[in-house]
């Protein structure tokens, strides 16, 4: 008797707990459906149709995966802007990631000026827009001061062969831009680091470990997740920059007669295709590294 | 050789030079602090190149002598850009569509993220992932039909188009918000709630009367991060915008066409042509308001992740 009382209250009591909880939540819920679901959904229903903007609203006219099939076998700009994007991404995460754990190693250790160092590392995160950028590089400020216009590499550069100049190329023209996108994934590093338990160091340095090896066999291991994060973070970001060359075809599209809505939507959906494939990528790769790393 | 090696003397200077357990010896700060010099410098570089061409007169522009250091400070080029940004109403408009629209966020973050760390509920895993869900989504997968719609209801041009997502913890990185506020809930102990629910307060009353307090550090990182990123938003605030409030970087993305209205290229002379220097200065008012917040908060900026109580995951 008392204990199917206490069950029950048991009972009652969870499904009080759920309903608050769905109470403080509800709010998110209607507004993922409304901003994010049906918008998604819409936009994915225009991507397989004409749309006609008309005074009045739009019209459709059902053309199955015409646009798909347009923007990647006839489009002649499309499919070379995905390659140059998928080739940025892959030069630009690897730079972010070792770049922003360098930095945070550095900021992690305990020397004179720290709070002016990490001041100056942290100042990207707050003028990174699209114009200021563009703006930025159109004065040609953004590249490694100077190494992109001295001779030698020009010849250098010109000798390669296409395949590997154009990640090379865009290496040294965006450096500083790419290491300004490392901002917040300074931030990220240097939390787990601090979380690293400092007595393993004092254990590993007195059975004879040097810092080299403490580095291989205890940091970088106890960083893994954070750099999972990280690199989800960074693909995430430089896709969805404002200045990103797909990003801003696929705006123009929206507002050209010959392709319209529909052609947008179709590309916004291959691009998103595209970038949850080279987030999947890198995220299997770097769960593998984690995995052998903590062996 | 061994002797002189492990004499007592080349030991101190090895120690002395290169560390030992206890310091961290001359050449490891030497290399340490060169590296941080020139990756600063590096990092500023875009920087400092904005402010010397900003300052620089046309005649030193000219003038393949001058590189890093203008013969005078020209003020010229920041009052021209001043005009050109249309820059007290620009900036205004600015403060207006990023504070009130991160004002929001902030707190309907603050509400879930409370919910999904407090409170065991079926579908909570999958309300996570759809956060993280959100985060990656494209905006061009999901701008148009907002749009349309936006058109349609005449907010096309109005702040409101990105105050209501705010409002309903869709607007611009929300997820990110709610993931510090989940974060940072976690790490607060329960025993206060615990005990208030004991003596018979609410849950709302809890929320904010305990878990509010407790949490303040979160609420301020989020809401300046907040205001930065949408500040510097400009994909969204074109297309919700456009046509009616313009904000400081829609301004500057066209630049030269309102110079041009400005200062109309056949009738003024030369040297009040649209130059690098005009350019730069307008980038400048653009990132200043943002250095002065930067620089009087940068506590909270760089201290962040400790304060919030994020673990990293």
């Amino acid at each position: 008797m008392t204990v199917r009382r206490t069950a029950r209250r048991e009972i009652s009591l969870r499904a009080r707990e759920a309903l608050y909880g769905y109470g403080f939540i509800l709010i998110w819920v209607v507004g993922f459906a409304l901003f994010t679901l049906l918008p998604l959904v819409e936009t994915f229903l225009y991507s397989r149709n004409q749309v006609t903007v008309t005074a009045t609203g739009i019209t459709l006219n059902f053309v199955e995966w015409a646009n798909y099939t347009r923007a990647l076998l006839t489009d002649p700009n499309f499919v070379e802007l995905l390659i140059g994007y998928t080739i940025e991404t892959l030069v630009s995460v690897p730079i972010v990631l070792i770049f922003a754990m360098i930095i945070a190693l550095f900021l992690n250790v305990r020397f004179k000026l720290k709070g002016l160092f990490r001041v100056i590392f942290f100042l990207p995160i707050v003028i990174t827009s699209g114009p200021v950028i563009k703006e930025l590089t159109a004065q040609g400020a953004a590249s490694a001061p100077g190494i992109a216009d001295i001779p030698a590499v020009v010849e250098f550069l010109a000798e390669l062969p296409s395949a590997v100049r154009t990640p090379v190329q865009y290496l040294l023209t965006s450096f500083i831009l790419i290491l300004w996108f490392s901002g917040v994934q300074i931030l990220i590093y240097l939390a787990s680091l601090q979380k690293v338990d400092r007595s393993i160091y004092e254990a590993a340095a007195i059975d004879g470990a040097s810092g080299w090896e403490a580095f291989w066999k205890i940091t970088l291991p106890s960083l893994s997740t954070a750099t999972v994060v990280n690199a989800i973070y960074t693909i995430v970001t430089l896709s969805h920059f404002s200045e990103n060359r797909v990003i801003q075809y696929i705006y123009n599209q929206t507002y050209n007669v010959q392709g319209g809505i529909g052609y947008a939507s179709a590309m916004a959906f291959i691009y998103f295709g595209l970038m949850i494939l080279l987030l999947a990528a890198i995220y299997f790769f770097l769960m593998q590294w984690a995995k052998r790393e903590s062996r | 050789m061994t002797q002189i090696l492990h004499h007592p003397v080349t030991d101190r200077l090895r120690g002395v030079l290169f560390g030992n357990r206890v310091h961290r010896g001359w050449v490891f700060s030497a290399v340490l602090y060169a590296l941080l010099i020139a990756i600063g410098f590096v990092y500023l570089h875009p920087l400092l190149f904005m402010f010397v061409t900003s300052i620089k007169s046309p005649g030193d522009l000219l003038n393949p002598m001058v590189q890093w250091v203008p013969t005078e400070f020209f003020l010229g080029n920041y009052i021209k850009a001043f005009r050109v940004l249309n820059y007290p109403q620009t900036l205004l408009a600015s403060i207006l569509v990023s504070a009130v629209p991160s004002l929001l966020q902030t707190v309907v973050a603050s509400l879930v993220g409370y919910g999904l760390a407090r409170y065991r509920f079926w579908g909570k895993r999958l309300v996570l992932v759809l956060i993280l869900a959100t985060f990656i989504i494209p905006p061009q997968n999901t701008v148009i039909p907002q749009m349309l719609t936006y058109r349609n209801l005449g907010l096309l041009g109005n702040p409101l188009a990105l105050i209501i997502p705010a409002l309903l913890g869709q607007g611009f990185r929300s997820a990110i918000f709610i993931l510090i506020f989940y974060q940072s809930f976690l790490s607060l102990p329960k025993v206060l709630e615990e005990s208030a629910r004991l003596d018979g307060a609410s849950d709302l009353r809890i929320f904010f009367t305990i878990a509010v307090p407790s949490a303040i550090p979160a609420y301020i990182v989020s809401f300046i991060f907040s205001v930065v990123w949408y500040w510097n938003e400009t994909f969204l605030t074109v297309i919700f915008l456009g046509g009616g409030t313009t904000t400081l970087p829609m301004q500057l993305s066209r630049f030269t066409q309102a110079y041009e209205n400005l200062y109309p290229p056949g009738v003024v002379n030369i040297f009040d042509r649209l130059n690098e220097a005009v350019k730069m200065s307008g980038t400048f008012l653009n990132i200043l308001p943002l250095l002065v917040m930067y620089f009087i908060l940068q506590r909270w900026f760089v201290e962040s992740v400790e304060m919030t109580g994020i673990t990293g995951e």
